[in-house]
């Protein structure tokens, strides 16, 4: 089986940093994912947004790295949106209880339009 | 050699230069039989050039067939230092003799024509072989279809008894099957018979058999009897050097005994309180000689005690280094694995995996028939007696090997859901099944196999109308297995405890149930989901 590999692109949008995640979540995504966590920092976002509509795979070690991930996030006080999940993904969110810690909503629009609301409060 | 000679005496015939009348190509003389070793054909194969057949002196049938059918001149046809045919000729329309040009002519077309007619004859080959393969084939498609049809899809249903069926076909597809009888007094007969020989034959003395022990075992109450009956009435339509070995058993559920016995079948086990005994009765193979007497014996099974029934396909299996895997292994693996039915085949199975490491090329057909008694008395056991088989016994879906490499869990999740596509999982439960199977193969793989990639990890998966097993073995036994705790995911992410350690928890949340067996080299985990009246999501 060939070694998946996670794509991680960062964008910033109406002052909150998206990471694009296209591939599988798993022990070979953990350089991808901290680089672009890293690359995210530089850009002093209001929050960060993981887009996980083109990933086809996340397994325990995936899970471990994106806890990691919210660690540092919270850390550095940066709050973390998840969208783009499928059923499967945002069940396995409430499972591990991901979603207590990370707003998950349904795409890059309620993502933003959540940000400017809490902005604007 | 006869065929290609006489091929090219119907090429000679149409060209004109023949003995036989143009007109009438096809009823000429053509066929010239010559022997493989008739001494012309050592004399053609080392000649260069035009042979006139007059002036040879051999003692050679071929040479004399060849004069009297007129032949005055051969020219070999050698294709890589092979004598592939001949162009012969006989006496010229003009009666002159031939000339000097005539046979340069004859010797130039014979090395060109050589090659040219070999490659005819391979290519002639090669459709003959591509008709035989595709008609082997299609006997293999036909025995597996016959020998499908007639092994059931239902396992009986008997509470107070665990029951778990194996079957593997060989590449050739083998003479193996197995059955149950639900008989009018509430016992069960099981089959487990062997027909001798591969592919259709086989599949067809099979379907006879089981017809005529169906046909016995209802009408009488012995298995000795029964069998008596049978290698009876098989043996005035048995075909020459075919015979079936059976063990045929009677199970009372309530009373929990079982009676036996064997025409000439492998050794069926017992694994009872006090260790693993053989349960022997002796009689010849059915179909062999008339009005046999076969020996009955009976057992009674306590609760907890196992019956393994098998073809000698699992024993009888070899290894790279021709060694058998043998009746010993499996007793001694039947004593050492004292879990389930279901866990017991999926050790045996797993065992022949590691055994064979992968060489091996389903040289025999495998039926593994294990029988549990799990404790029951009373009046539960006086409803058991009546239970209708409610349990339909899929054929097994899949078994595979995955090596112990990173990121190897997908080809389990792609495996495994191959395998279960034709089971009706909705969606969410498919991706569920998905994820579980990938931890549970990581884990295998990580934990209990070390990533060492010559300890692959062993999956089956097991179907009935209630349930889905996945059994996912690896060999890390002897060590514990921790038991899934729920994560404390802020203590994660305040950084006092790993981020990691989500497997086990992941795969319970997947699944309906979930077991764990080991021994001292194997763990065994099984997912299970309910498909009917389980947790449907």
């Amino acid at each position: 089986m060939a070694e998946a590999q996670l794509e991680a692109n960062v964008r910033l949008q109406a002052g909150m940093a998206i990471i694009d995640l296209r591939g599988d979540i798993d022990g070979f995504a953990e350089a991808a994912l901290v680089a672009a966590y890293l690359e995210t920092s530089e850009l002093q976002p209001s929050a960060l947004a993981l887009n996980f509509s083109q990933v086809d795979y996340i397994n325990s070690t995936g899970i471990a790295l994106i806890v990691g991930l919210l660690a540092r996030a919270r850390k550095d006080k940066h709050p973390v949106i998840a969208f783009g999940l499928s059923d499967h993904f945002a069940e396995i969110f409430e499972i591990t209880r991901l979603s207590d810690f990370m707003r998950i909503v349904s795409d890059e629009a309620a993502a933003l339009q959540g940000t400017a609301e809490e902005k604007s409060l | 050699m006869s065929t290609q000679i006489r091929d090219l005496w119907r090429i000679l015939a149409r060209s004109g230069e023949q003995s036989v009348p143009a007109a009438e190509p096809e009823a000429s003389p053509a066929s010239v039989e010559i022997a493989p070793y008739d001494p012309l054909v050592a004399y053609l194969q080392s000649a260069r050039g035009v042979v006139e057949i007059d002036r040879l002196e051999l003692d050679s049938a071929a040479l004399r067939s060849l004069r009297e059918a007129g032949v005055k001149l051969t020219v070999p046809l050698v294709a890589q230092g092979e004598l592939i045919g001949l162009l012969n000729l006989g006496q010229r329309l003009s009666e002159q003799e031939y000339s000097v040009d005539d046979r340069a002519l004859l010797s130039s077309l014979a090395t060109q024509a050589a090659p040219a007619l070999r490659v005819a004859q391979l290519v002639r080959q090669q459709k003959d072989q591509a008709r035989r393969s595709e008609r082997l084939e299609q006997e293999l498609r036909i025995a597996r279809l016959i020998q499908q049809t007639l092994l059931p899809r239902e396992l009986p249903k008997l509470p107070g008894w665990e029951v778990a069926a194996y079957y593997r076909p060989a590449r050739e597809v083998g003479g193996d099957f197995y059955d149950f009888i639900h008989l009018e007094d509430g016992t069960l007969g099981v089959i487990v018979a062997d027909v001798t020989d591969k592919g259709v034959p086989a599949a067809l003395v099979m379907a006879t058999t089981r017809s005529v022990l169906h046909a016995a075992a209802e009408r009488l109450i012995s298995p000795s009897q029964v069998l008596a009956r049978v290698n009876n009435q098989l043996i005035p339509n048995m075909p020459e050097n075919m015979f079936v070995t059976c063990l045929y058993s009677v199970l009372d559920p309530l009373k929990r005994t079982f009676r036996f016995a064997n025409a000439g079948h492998g050794l069926a086990f017992r694994r009872g309180v006090g260790g693993v005994s053989e349960l022997k009765a002796t009689g010849m193979p059915l179909g062999l000689m008339p009005d046999m007497r076969y020996e009955e014996n009976e057992v009674v099974i306590l609760p907890g005690e196992t019956i393994l029934l098998q073809s000698d396909g699992l024993a009888e299996a070899h290894n790279s280094r021709r060694e058998m895997f043998g009746f010993p292994r499996v007793k001694q693996l039947l004593s050492d694995h004292p879990s389930g039915p279901a866990v017991l085949i999926a050790t045996l199975v797993a065992e022949l995996e590691r055994f064979t490491a992968g060489g091996w090329e389903h040289e025999d057909d495998v039926t593994l028939l294990a029988i549990e008694c799990s404790a029951l008395g009373g009046k539960a056991a006086e409803t058991a007696r009546l239970a209708a088989p409610e349990v339909t016994l899929l054929p097994l879906q899949a078994e595979f090997n995955i090596p112990s490499r990173p990121g190897n869990e997908r080809l389990a999740i792609q495996k495994v859901s191959e395998a279960v596509q034709d089971i009706d999982l909705s969606s969410s439960r498919l991706e569920k099944l998905k994820t579980a199977v990938g931890e549970a193969t990581m884990n295998a793989m990580e934990h209990g196999n070390k990533y060492q990639e010559d300890l692959p990890v062993h999956i089956s998966l097991q179907a009935s109308n209630e349930k889905l097993s996945v059994f996912i073995s690896d060999h890390g036994g002897g060590e514990r297995i921790p038991k899934a705790a729920t994560p404390n995911l802020e203590a994660k992410l305040d950084g006092l405890q790993s981020p990691r350690g989500w497997g086990l928890f992941l795969i319970q949340n997947m699944v309906d149930d979930l077991k764990v067996t080991s021994d001292e080299t194997h763990h065994t985990v099984e997912l299970i989901l309910h498909l009917e009246g389980g947790q449907h999501g």
